[in-house]
């Protein structure tokens, strides 16, 4: 019943909050894509029509049944919201979500026919699933420690939800080339990984503190991986949209339609030159500059207010108990190293649920663990979630005090694995168990490799590393910038994995390098034993396996993963 | 006489379409009637077409608005068209003829033109919609009322909803 969630509706200080407008399309969004439904199934939409209409909606025909892909605009949630993900889950699925790579979450099993109902459901609490997949503007995803991060310069979520309104049923851009995605990062730290995007922005300041953009475009993985190109290193913060709308006509006009592979944004970009690409949206930019789409500071000021800080309690700094039961807990010191984020206020803390406990599908979560995240979240965490594009969940405003009571209750729930930025943190794609676009299964990898590094010692020991598993070269699971990559290929039916290395996201974004030859399934986690082993032998000091990486080239990794391997074990 | 969109009435479409032969010659233009003609007939019978009068012409996907921009003031109506619904370019044709070019005439979409996409249409400035044969026409028609709520400024109403909220609160 959906009127038993009303109970649980609480004041949330640091949301966008929906008005009768924005209502007002979600609900008739929810009555076209129901009017849509009945029409393909009474066979007046083909199935050729039909399909880019549900895309555009999140629905895929996959391998087993329809996956609806629901959004969660740039990874923040209330419990309100996870108790209806939760109720989705157990109304209309198997039980379980997954969260994505773009801080979205999936349902595996609905039935067509009620997918919208599901939407009715979901409007009831503010969501939805537009544009969560077709050749639209897609979700805008940012910085998961939004607001609460120490190294914050710029709160990237007005500027997240002013861009999600901009995009909601573009007309102009409704059937782009191909999909288009957009990520905000507001820190010194890019944790929204900007340069693997369409368009990735920077918000930041001037010397007279005022806030504007910098932004880069033509940055994507995917089949052809590139590092997104700066285009604008300022653009004041008024001109935003109408900018947006400039890069957006130039590529709708100009992208390759011919070859759905040469069809992204990227393309375009190094095909033109970044820099001509750049003149091209100035010059279209001109025409609409300082027009109506002109930012207002009334509207400004009116989405930044739903993101101000919470009643924050004044705490005099790092908490006395939570540093002595660091002190006298080394499981619980353990997960607060990996899994607690330093705040911007003294004595708070963000906290890290870690989805990728061993044995469990990275990124999923069943209908009992969502519900309980959700208490969880109403006791220690001003009743906000979020969740971060590494496929974890996050509860942002935990007081240092509550650290202790919290991670015993995450541990019963079994989020409590302290294994945040170490190995097995794998980011992981749904691959070819659910995924009709696969070349390979991805999740029993992931499994074999969390099975292989099971000793906490020496994982943390490893320190960290990030493992990214993508099911096929539509890169899903973001391998190109894993410091290990595993790409599932297929050859004559039968699935391999071809292993990278040196890939990293963040401000230094790099794309990793192909070692060799593909290895079968069963060979992997020995292969990441191996390669783990050079890295071991070879780290002077503190050093990170990436440094080490970046030290020696790939060479060394290469020569010991390969020796005494024929042909036939490794074939190319 | 088959039937479009006009505005919101269903009307007899009187104009004739042409297309390129597949040699690639050009088709015979009717002596009486509204006629619209692809861009390369245009070009290379402007004189003669302008002399007929009654005639529009007609953008296909890779044909840009630039291209007949000086020359509006001569056109009964434009055309452009979507040879898939998912192919979005004349979108972007309908926007730069209506707000950069200040077209005034009937903007018609033909090609793939059916209820969903109707409303994208008219937002970019289309006026007139071709409807596909096989698409109940009357049932297209309500396609330009899913939505009555818009966040993004486009041609038919150029002020986003930022800029009307509170106004329309009230």
């Amino acid at each position: 019943m959906i009127g038993d969630y009303a109970k649980y509706t609480m004041a949330v200080a640091c949301m966008y909050v929906y008005d009768d407008f924005d209502q007002k399309i979600v609900d008739q969004r929810v009555a076209q894509f129901r009017d849509q439904t009945r029409r393909f199934l009474a066979g007046e939409l083909t199935e050729d029509e039909f399909r880019p209409l549900r895309l555009q909606n999140g629905l895929y025909i996959q391998r087993h049944a329809p996956m609806l892909r629901v959004a969660v605009p740039y990874g923040e949630l209330t419990s309100q919201r996870v108790r209806m993900l939760a109720h989705i889950a157990r109304k209309y699925d198997r039980g379980y979500g997954h969260f994505t790579t773009r801080q979205n979450i999936q349902y595996n099993w609905p039935a067509l026919e009620n997918v919208p109902d599901i939407l009715a459901d979901l409007a009831t609490v503010q969501m939805h699933a537009i544009q969560t997949s077709g050749n639209c503007i897609r979700n805008t995803t940012s910085d998961q420690f939004a607001g609460v991060a120490h190294d914050e310069i710029v709160d990237p979520r007005p500027w997240c939800e002013i861009i999600r309104q901009w995009s909601t049923f573009h007309p102009e851009f409704a059937h782009l080339p191909r999909k288009f995605k957009i990520a905000v990062n507001g820190a010194a730290e890019d944790r929204a990984a900007i340069l693997v995007h369409d368009i990735g922005i920077t918000a930041l300041k001037n010397e007279a503190g005022e806030v504007g953009f910098a932004v880069y475009v033509g940055g994507g993985l995917g089949r052809t991986p590139i590092i997104g190109a700066l285009i604008k290193p300022w653009l004041e913060k008024h001109h935003l949209l109408s900018y947006l709308d400039a890069v957006l006509r130039v590529y709708n006009r100009y992208g390759r339609r011919d070859n759905k592979y040469k069809a992204r944004i990227k393309i375009l970009v190094k095909a033109m030159t970044p820099e001509a690409f750049g003149a091209k949206v100035e010059q279209e930019w001109q025409h609409s500059k300082n027009g109506p789409m002109t930012l207002t500071d009334a509207e400004i000021n009116r989405v930044s207010r739903f993101f101000v800080d919470p009643a924050y309690e004044t705490l005099p700094g790092d908490d006395a108990a939570y540093l002595a039961a660091k002190a006298s807990h080394p499981a619980f010191a353990r997960w607060a190293e990996r899994n607690v984020f330093g705040h911007k206020k003294p004595g708070y803390a963000a906290v890290t649920l870690s989805l990728k406990k061993t044995g469990v599908p990275p990124g999923d979560a069943t209908d009992a663990q969502l519900d309980a995240v959700a208490d969880l979240a109403d006791e220690y965490s001003l009743g906000e979630i979020r969740v971060s594009h590494e496929q974890n969940l996050i509860l942002p405003y935990v007081k240092q005090s509550d650290l202790f009571a919290l991670w015993e209750k995450a541990k019963a729930i079994g989020f409590a694995t302290p294994n945040i930025g170490l190995l097995t943190d794998i980011v992981c794609c749904p691959g070819g168990d659910f995924c009709s676009l696969a070349n390979a299964k991805s999740i029993p990898i992931a499994e074999s490799i969390q099975q292989q590094f099971e000793d906490l010692d020496y994982l943390f020991d490893l320190g960290a590393l990030d493992i990214n598993i993508s099911g096929c070269m539509n890169s899903c699971g973001h391998h190109h910038v894993g410091h290990i990559g595993i790409l599932g290929v297929d050859k004559s039916g039968s699935e391999w994995y071809q292993i990278s290395l040196g890939g990293r996201q963040g401000a230094g974004a790099s794309l990793g390098k192909v070692i060799g030859p593909s290895f079968a399934q069963d060979d992997v986690p020995g292969v990441i034993e191996q390669i783990i082993k050079v890295y071991v032998e070879a780290r002077q000091d503190d050093e990170h396996f990436i440094d080490v990486v970046d030290r020696l080239g790939i060479d060394p990794f290469k020569q010991r993963v390969y020796a005494g391997r024929t042909r036939a074990e490794a074939a190319q | 006489m088959s039937q479009i969109i006009k505005g919101r009435a269903i009307v007899e479409d009187n104009a004739t379409l042409l297309r390129v032969n597949e040699d690639g010659s050009f088709a015979d233009v009717p002596a009486s009637g509204t006629v619209l003609v692809p861009l390369r007939q245009w070009q290379a019978q402007r004189d003669t077409l302008i002399a007929r009068g009654h005639v529009g012409v007609w953008l296909a996907t890779d044909e840009e608005a630039e291209d007949i921009a000086g020359d509006l003031a001569h056109f009964a109506l434009i055309a452009l068209e979507f040879p898939a619904f998912t192919d979005g370019r004349s979108y972007s044709n309908a926007r730069l003829l209506r707000d950069r070019f200040a077209y005034k005439g009937e903007l018609r979409a033909i090609g793939d033109v059916f209820k969903d996409v109707l409303l994208f249409m008219k937002r970019c400035g289309f006026d007139a919609f071709a409807v596909r044969a096989d698409k109940d026409i009357n049932e297209a028609l309500k396609g330009l009322d899913d939505f009555t709520e818009y966040y993004q400024g486009a041609t038919d109403q150029p002020l986003p909803l930022f800029r009307r909220r509170s106004s329309a609160a009230h």
